[in-house]
C-alpha cells in the first residue's frame, strides 16, 4: 500500500469498494468522493446497494475489497465507534431513540461526561452540551423532555443533534423526511442548508426525488451495486433519475386509467360517529372504482379504515358491503363480506416478518384450502395458488417456501402483502399508504395493481399522504381532517390546491356535495 | 493484501456456517443425545440393560404428553405455569372417584367426604368402566382449566405468567385442602396396569401418549388451525389482521396445555398406584426445559412435537444416567440446573445467529 494519494480535496473517498453477501454481490467497484461543505445525494431503488455502501463508510460491515480515505488518510472501520472517531454521524431513518429517556440520556448514551475518576454522571457539562446542539437544530424544548412527549419531527430533529453532539465532519441522513410533516420537512432542509454553510459534509440518501433535487450539489444513482450515473446536480432532471435508478425509460409516474367506476356502491358507509376519532362519516364507494382518502396525519383517515374493517369499534352509524349491513363485526367477518385491508405498518400489521413467503401469502385464505371438519390444509393447493399470485403480480423473491419474508424488499414486500389479499378474492380494498418506503419502480408497479383491480371491478380505497400519488391514480379523492370528510373531488376537479385547503382548513373545504 | 483479507473473510464465514448448521439443524439435539448414550455405555454398562432401558422409556412418556401440551402455549410465546399443579388436582380427583375404599379415620375430615366419598369408595368403585369414566373426567378437569387460563389471557390480555402462577398456586392449594394432603389409595388394579403393564411389547402409557402427540403433530402441521397458531405467535397484530381468530386460538392452546397436563397426572398417578395432591409440583422446569432444548422458541412462533420429542428424550436420558452414577438428589439438580442454563443459552445463541445471517442476506436484497 505504498501508493501515496493526494486527493485531500476530498473529505471521504471510497475506491473501488466491492462487497458480496454469499457469492451474490451487492456492490461492484463503487467510487465515489465527498468535498467538503457538499452534499451528495445518493438514490436508487431499494437493493441497488445503498445501505451496504453506507453500512461499510459506517464500520457495520466489512468491504470485501477496495480502499476508504479520509482527507486522504486511509479508513478502515472495523466497528460503529470508529466511524464516530472518524468524524462521521448516521442519522437513520429508522428512530433510534430510547423513548423512555430524556434528550439529554439520548444523546449521551454512549458516553456520559464522568466527574473526574467518579462514576457520576457531570449533568452540568451534558445540559450546556445538549442545549447547544438544540439551539444548531433550532428546537427549543427542554433538554430534560422524555423523547416520548415530542413529535415524530422533534425526535428526528433530536436524532440530528445527537450526531451533531458529537462535532462530525460528514453526516450521512437515510431517509430522513419519512415521519415528517411537510412544515417539519422544510426545517430540517433549513438545517441542512446550515450545516453546508459550516462546512460539513453531508450524505443524503431518499426515495423523494424532488427533495433530492432540491438539497443536492452532486448526485450518484446506483443500480444493482454499480454507479449508473453521476453528475452536478445542474444537469439532473427527475427523469432522467429515474431512468437511471431503473435502468429504463419510464414514459409514465401512472399507468393509464382503464378502469370504468360503476354506479352500484361496493361499500357505503352511513353516519359513522366513534367519539373522539371520526365523526359522521359518509361515503360510497362504487364498483371499479378508485377512491383515494388525502388527509394529514392525526386526521382519523387510518382510524376509519380500522374502523370499517372491524378492528376497531364505532358508536352510531350503518357499515353496508355489498348491499348487506353489517352488524359489529371482525376482521374475520370482514373477510367474509370479501373485503381486504393493507395496512400502513407492513412490518408489524401485514407480514409474518420471520415466517416464509409462502406462509404469508397463505395466511388469509388458508381455510379456503382447506378440508374436511378437522381443516386440513392442502399443501399442494396452498402452493399453487401463492405461485400464480407471485407470477401475476411478478414479485422478485427467492424461494418462496423457505426463505422468510423480511429476506424481500421493501417493494416486495408490499406485493406480497397484496398478493395475499387477492387470495382470498375480495371485492373491496382497503389500501393505505401502498407506497410508503418502497422504490419508484416498484410504486409504478403497485399502481398497475390497483388499476387492475378495479378494471376488473373491484373497489379500491386507497389512503395516502402522497396527494400527487391519489391524483395520478384515483377517480374520485374524499378529503379528511379533524375525523370528519371535508371535500370530495371527482377527477376533473383535482386540484392541489383545492384538495389542500380542505385538508387544512375545516371551514373554507365544507364542499360536501351530498350524494354525489 | 486485499486479497488475502478477503480470503480470511471467506473461511472465517465458512466456519460460521458450519456451526450455524448444526446448531439450527433440527436434528441437533437428537443427535447429541445419541452422541452421549454412546459415551455413557463404557462408564455406565448397565445402561443398556433391558430393565433400565424400560425405565427409561417409562418415565419418557408423562414428561413428553406434558411437555406437549406447554410446547401449544410456548407457541403464542405464552407459558403455562399451572400444568404442575393441573397434575396434583385432577390426580385428586380423578384417584378419588375410583378408589374403592377410604379410612373414615383419614378421611373424614376431608371435604370429599360424604358427597363423593365414603368407607365403600368413591362413586366409581368396583365398577367396570371406573378406569376410563375417571380418566375422562381427569382429561376434562384439565382442559376446563385450561380455558380458564386461555380466557384470562385471550379476552383481557393479562400476562400468561402472571394468570398461570395465579392458578398454580390456587390449584395446589386446592388440591391439598381437598384430601387435606392425604394420598388416596385402593385403586382398581386396572388402572395400575395402565401405568405399569404392556400391550404385547408396548405399554399402555405409550400408546395413550402417542397418540396425543401425533394428534398434537397433526394439529400443528396439517390443519388450519396449526398455521394460525404458529402465525398468532409471531405477530398477533398482523394475524388479527389477517383474518385469523387469535382470541379462539389462545383459548385452544391453553385448553391443550390444561388436556396434557392431565393426560400426564393420569401416567404418574397409575405409575404410583395412588393420587397424590402434590404429585408433579417439582417438574415446571422439566417441562419448561425440555421444550425449549429441543428447540421451542419462548418468544412463540417457533416450535414442533418433534423438537419438543427430541427433548423430552434427552433430558429422560439425563436423569437416568445421572441416577446410574449414583449421584445424590442434590447433585442430580444442579446438573439439571445447569443443562437449562446451557438450553436456555443455546436458545439466544440461535436466535442470534438467525438474526445475524438475515442482517447479511437482508443488507444484500
Amino acid at each position: 500500500m505504498g501508493q501515496v494519494f493526494n486527493m485531500s480535496e476530498y473529505v471521504l473517498e471510497l475506491q473501488n469498494i466491492a462487497k458480496s453477501f454469499f457469492g451474490i454481490p451487492a456492490l461492484k467497484d463503487v467510487t465515489l468522493g465527498l468535498k467538503k461543505g457538499e452534499l451528495l445525494s445518493l438514490i436508487g431503488e431499494n437493493g441497488a446497494g445503498k445501505s451496504t455502501l453506507m453500512n461499510i463508510v459506517g464500520g457495520i460491515l466489512p468491504a470485501d475489497s477496495g480502499e476508504l480515505y479520509i482527507n486522504g488518510e486511509p479508513y478502515r472501520p472495523t466497528r460503529p465507534s470508529d466511524a464516530k472517531k472518524a468524524g462521521i454521524a448516521f442519522i437513520h431513518q429508522e428512530l433510534n431513540l430510547f423513548t423512555n429517556l430524556s434528550i439529554n440520556d439520548n444523546v449521551f448514551i454512549d458516553s456520559f461526561p464522568k466527574m473526574g475518576v467518579l462514576p457520576l454522571i457531570k449533568k452540568s457539562e451534558m445540559s450546556s452540551r445538549v442545549d447547544k446542539a438544540l439551539e444548531a437544530v433550532d428546537l427549543h424544548v427542554s433538554v430534560d423532555t422524555i423523547v416520548e412527549k415530542l413529535s415524530p419531527g422533534e425526535r428526528q430533529l433530536v436524532e440530528i443533534a445527537k450526531a451533531l453532539s458529537s462535532e462530525p465532519k460528514i453526516l450521512i441522513f437515510d431517509e430522513p423526511t419519512t415521519s415528517l410533516t411537510n412544515k417539519e420537512t422544510e426545517k430540517l432542509f433549513g438545517i441542512i442548508d446550515k450545516l453546508k454553510e459550516e462546512g460539513k459534509s453531508i450524505i443524503y440518501i431518499s426515495h423523494i426525488l424532488a427533495d433530492v433535487e432540491k438539497l443536492s450539489d452532486q448526485i450518484i444513482v446506483l443500480r444493482d451495486g454499480c454507479i449508473t450515473d453521476r453528475d452536478k446536480k445542474e444537469n439532473y432532471t427527475i427523469d432522467r433519475m429515474i431512468q437511471s435508478m431503473i435502468g429504463r425509460e419510464i414514459n409514465q409516474l401512472y399507468p393509464t386509467k382503464t378502469n370504468q367506476p360503476s354506479k352500484e356502491a361496493a361499500l357505503s358507509v352511513k353516519g359513522l360517529s366513534q367519539s373522539g376519532i371520526v365523526h359522521n362519516i359518509n361515503m360510497d364507494i362504487y364498483k371499479g372504482e378508485v377512491v383515494g382518502m388525502f388527509g394529514l396525519m392525526g386526521s382519523g383517515r387510518s382510524e376509519l379504515a380500522r374502523i370499517i374493517y372491524g378492528l376497531d369499534p364505532y358508536e352510531t352509524g350503518e357499515i353496508i358491503i355489498n348491499g348487506e349491513k353489517t352488524e359489529k363485526h371482525n376482521p374475520q367477518k370482514a373477510i367474509e363480506h370479501k373485503m381486504a385491508f393493507v395496512t400502513e405498518n407492513r412490518r408489524e400489521e401485514g407480514l409474518l416478518m420471520e415466517f416464509s413467503i409462502l406462509d404469508n401469502l397463505s395466511l388469509v385464505s388458508v381455510p379456503s384450502s382447506a378440508k374436511g371438519r378437522l381443516k386440513i390444509v392442502n399443501e399442494e393447493c396452498v402452493r399453487s395458488k401463492a405461485d400464480t399470485i407471485v407470477d401475476q403480480l411478478k414479485v422478485k423473491c427467492p424461494p418462496i417456501e423457505n426463505n422468510p419474508a423480511k429476506s424481500m424488499s421493501g417493494g416486495n414486500q408490499q406485493k406480497v402483502v397484496i398478493g395475499k389479499w387477492l387470495l382470498a378474492d375480495p371485492e373491496v380494498f382497503i389500501v393505505d399508504e401502498p407506497t410508503r418506503g418502497i422504490d419508484v419502480g416498484a410504486k409504478y408497479e403497485v399502481y398497475n395493481i390497483i388499476n387492475q383491480l378495479a378494471a376488473e371491478g373491484k373497489a379500491v380505497w386507497v389512503i395516502s399522504s402522497e396527494l400527487e400519488e391519489l391524483m395520478g391514480i384515483c377517480d374520485r379523492i374524499l378529503v379528511m381532517g379533524n375525523g370528519e370528510i371535508h371535500g370530495e373531488l371527482t377527477r376533473e376537479e383535482f386540484d392541489k390546491e383545492n384538495i389542500l385547503k380542505a385538508a387544512f382548513n375545516q371551514t373554507e373545504g365544507k364542499a360536501e356535495r351530498g350524494v354525489r | 493484501m486485499s486479497a488475502l483479507k478477503s480470503e480470511t473473510h471467506r473461511q472465517k464465514k465458512s466456519a460460521k456456517q458450519i456451526i450455524q448448521g448444526v446448531f439450527l439443524s433440527e436434528y441437533f439435539i437428537l443427535i447429541m443425545s445419541l452422541i452421549y448414550f454412546v459415551c455413557v455405555i463404557p462408564l455406565a454398562p448397565r445402561i443398556i440393560s433391558k430393565s433400565n432401558l424400560l425405565n427409561l422409556l417409562s418415565n419418557l412418556w408423562p414428561l413428553l404428553v406434558i411437555a406437549i401440551g406447554q410446547t401449544f402455549v410456548l407457541l403464542l410465546g405464552g407459558i403455562d405455569l399451572s400444568q404442575v399443579s393441573i397434575i396434583g388436582v385432577t390426580s385428586v380427583i380423578g384417584t378419588a372417584l375410583m378408589s374403592s375404599s377410604f379410612d373414615p379415620a383419614i378421611f373424614e375430615g376431608t371435604p370429599l367426604w360424604g358427597w363423593l366419598i365414603n368407607e365403600n369408595g368413591g362413586p366409581l368403585a368396583g365398577s367396570a368402566a371406573a378406569v376410563p369414566v375417571s380418566i375422562c373426567v381427569m382429561l376434562i378437569i384439565g382442559t376446563l382449566i385450561g380455558l380458564f387460563n386461555g380466557f384470562f389471557v385471550a379476552k383481557f390480555k393479562m400476562p400468561p405468567f402472571m394468570v398461570t402462577l395465579v392458578t398454580q398456586m390456587f390449584l395446589l392449594s386446592f388440591a391439598i385442602y381437598l384430601t387435606q394432603s392425604r394420598n388416596i389409595m385402593g385403586l382398581p388394579e386396572s388402572f395400575s396396569a395402565f401405568g405399569r403393564k404392556s400391550l404385547g411389547f408396548i405399554p399402555y402409557a405409550a400408546i395413550f401418549v402417542v397418540v396425543i402427540a401425533l394428534a398434537a403433530h397433526f394439529i400443528l402441521a396439517k390443519m388450519v388451525l396449526g398455521k394460525w397458531i404458529y402465525a398468532t405467535g409471531e405477530n398477533e397484530v398482523a394475524s388479527i389482521v389477517s383474518g385469523v381468530p387469535t382470541k379462539k386460538v389462545t383459548l385452544f392452546c391453553y385448553a391443550m396445555s390444561g388436556f396434557c397436563a392431565a393426560a400426564g397426572s393420569a401416567i404418574y398417578s397409575a405409575r404410583l398406584g395412588m393420587g397424590r395432591p402434590t404429585l408433579g409440583e417439582d417438574i415446571m422446569m422439566d417441562i419448561v426445559g425440555a421444550a425449549i432444548i429441543g428447540g421451542t422458541s419462548l418468544s412463540g412462533g417457533k416450535g414442533k412435537v418433534i423438537w419438543t420429542l427430541f427433548g423430552v428424550f434427552f433430558f429422560t436420558l439425563l436423569f437416568n444416567t445421572l441416577n446410574l452414577f449414583n449421584l445424590s438428589y442434590f447433585t442430580i439438580n444442579i446438573v439439571k440446573g445447569l443443562v437449562i442454563l446451557a438450553a436456555a443459552f443455546l436458545d439466544v445463541i440461535r436466535t442470534k445467529l438467525m438474526t445475524r445471517m438475515s442482517i447479511v442476506n437482508g443488507a444484500g436484497v
